[in-house]
């Protein structure tokens, strides 16, 4: 940042004067911080200004949208977890069934109202393009969807089930429910920025029929990332657990997360690194669950039941390690 | 053992979708090697223009290199084959560096010809790719606007160069040209990106190219007909700087 002496006395001298006064009002955003305020005077009808004019609106108009799709996808995230922390409460047959209820309406919320927004958000972009910004959302999401699944029903939920709710069926026509005019509104916002990536995009003509689907597209290495965080909360059950006296689940967990893991091992590190990250504490998690166990059959004739779980979360190996991220 | 054969289907399907992956990408890996290639060859062609006498063969460097720019056409289409339709940011990251560079070198050519700006259609039509993202395979804006940050510096440096050739108005048309370019840059709103973190780079071009001017100038070497004040906003003469 530091210029010698004559290139700026040369700056400032040409251009400081009259183009700061004519142009720094409306053109410059805050942002950019050339603070010597060297600012060439080219007038608003130079071809290249114009040109970068168009620039402009398509970057801002991008930029709008990845942050609109990042906060809800974050909005995503506070709800998954809030259900997942939900499905931990459950400690026997007795509240099982309406903690289940309870985490299924919330599952249907988010459906409903985030995930449907990020489903227009990105109706006719490519997925990819913004699937930095919905990634972590969808994931945490796909964890929750998982384990819910898995307390009702003790299954692996797949990738076809998870796209399966995450494709809506809208209304084409101007509804009359909140709902629809709440979600089509932000993208009568983006029309106008969109202007030129959207303006000419051929929309389902409104008179075809009174529905359409609309569908958020998961990617596969999505699922399997969620996946990965879905054993961290089989962990964490399986100690819960053991916390309420319950010594067959451990056992049924144990298998389970097995099962993953050799699963998890068969795919090597192709996925890429995120994944591989993600298998050194999915191991771990299940060196956990494997060591309770251990611990289960050898000792749980011998220490009494409110006792266990101190010896458990003693092991050795039950550091803590961050599941969430 | 009915969960196990779930499970175990579901991942082999996910082993499956990560081959057809890895196929997909050695294929498009192939494809850019090749566009590489030609934008090497081009490059290789225009670095003629730093030499004392290139700047003369201007004309003739731009139109080999415009002929040889034409074979990435096809490379286009080959590439474009190759990627999914609707996947074109999935596998953005392995063509994205050649485009930037393709770009660059077609708007350098313009730029050499006609002393202006490449727009980003002619750029599209030289690599016979589409502008908007709706027609599936296309130019990528930031691709682009990457591309013509890449012009400045090489234009800071043919400033310098064009000097030592003995052309003393050269670099005052650049120098105009350059800040054109910047004032344009800074209407973006940039975000904390590759882009952003090049953008910052284009004042040490403009800062070369002012010093160049401001020795020129003090020592009496400018042509009275190039203008007044450094980067002065007198409109760039069109002769195709083969004078």
């Amino acid at each position: 940042m530091v210029r010698p002496d004559r290139g700026h006395r040369d700056d400032g001298k040409s251009f400081k004067g009259p183009a700061k006064r004519s142009q720094s009002g409306d053109s410059w955003p805050a942002s950019q911080k050339m603070r010597k305020g060297v600012k060439p005077a080219v007038d608003e009808n130079s071809e290249v200004v114009k040109t970068f004019r168009i620039f402009q609106s398509e970057l801002d108009a991008k930029h709008d949208k990845h942050e609109r799709l990042v906060k809800l996808s974050r909005d995503v995230t506070i709800e998954s977890k809030r259900t997942i922390f939900l499905l931990h409460r459950i400690s026997g047959e007795e509240d099982k069934e309406s903690l289940i209820k309870e985490a299924q309406g919330k599952i249907q919320d988010i459906q409903a109202s985030r995930l449907q927004r990020i489903a227009r958000e990105l109706e006719g972009e490519d997925p990819f393009l913004f699937h930095r910004a919905v990634s972590p959302g969808l994931q945490e999401y796909i964890e929750a969807v998982l384990f819910l699944c898995y307390a009702a029903e003790r299954r692996l939920m797949g990738l076809g089930e998870v796209r399966g709710q995450l494709e809506f069926r809208v209304p084409i026509e101007e509804g009359e429910d909140s709902k629809t005019k709440d979600s089509s509104k932000p993208e009568g916002e983006a029309a106008p920025d969109d202007a030129i990536e959207q303006g000419s995009l051929p929309k389902e003509p409104p008179s075809a029929t009174l529905h359409r689907t609309l569908a958020l597209y998961v990617s596969p290495l999505d699922y399997v990332l969620g996946v990965a965080d879905f054993t961290g909360e089989l962990m964490r059950m399986c100690i819960n657990s053991v916390g309420v006296g319950d010594l067959e689940t451990p056992f049924e967990l144990v298998a389970f997360m097995r099962e993953l893991y050799d699963s998890f091992q068969l795919l090597g590190n192709q996925p890429g690194r995120e994944f591989v990250r993600k298998l050194s504490v999915m191991r771990q998690s299940v060196s956990k669950v494997e060591n309770a166990c251990y611990m289960l059959r050898v000792r749980g004739s011998e220490i009494p039941k409110h006792m266990l779980l101190d010896a458990i979360s003693s092991l050795p190996d039950s550091a803590q390690t961050d599941f969430d991220t | 053992m009915a969960e196990a054969s779930l499970t175990a289907s579901i991942f082999s399907e996910f082993n499956e979708y990560l081959t057809n992956d890895q196929d997909v990408r050695e294929e498009i890996r192939v494809a850019v090697r090749a566009m590489e290639q030609t934008a090497r060859e081009v490059m290789t062609t225009l670095e003629g223009i730093h030499q004392s006498a290139g700047l003369k063969e201007a004309p003739a460097l731009c139109q080999k290199a415009r002929k040889l720019l034409e074979t990435t056409r096809s490379q286009f289409a080959e590439l474009q084959k190759k990627v999914p339709a609707d996947q074109y940011y999935r596998f953005h990251d392995h063509w994205r560096f050649v485009s930037q560079r393709l770009s660059f070198l077609a708007a350098l050519i313009v730029y050499l010809e006609a002393e202006r700006l490449v727009t980003r259609e002619e750029v599209a039509h030289l690599m016979g790719v589409s502008v908007r993202k709706e027609d599936g395979f296309h130019l990528d804006l930031e691709d682009f606007l990457q591309g013509l940050l890449q012009l400045a510096s090489e234009l800071s440096r043919l400033a310098i160069n064009s000097v030592t050739a003995g052309e003393y108005d050269r670099p005052v048309r650049i120098s105009n040209f350059i800040q054109e370019l910047n004032t344009g840059f800074r209407l973006l709103n940039l975000k904390n990106d590759s882009l952003r973190k090049r953008f910052d780079g284009l004042k040490y071009d403009i800062k070369k190219v002012e010093e160049v001017v401001y020795d020129i100038s003090i020592r009496g070497l400018k042509p009275a007909s190039a203008g007044g004040g450094e980067g002065g906003d007198e409109p760039p003469t069109s002769s195709t700087g083969a004078e």
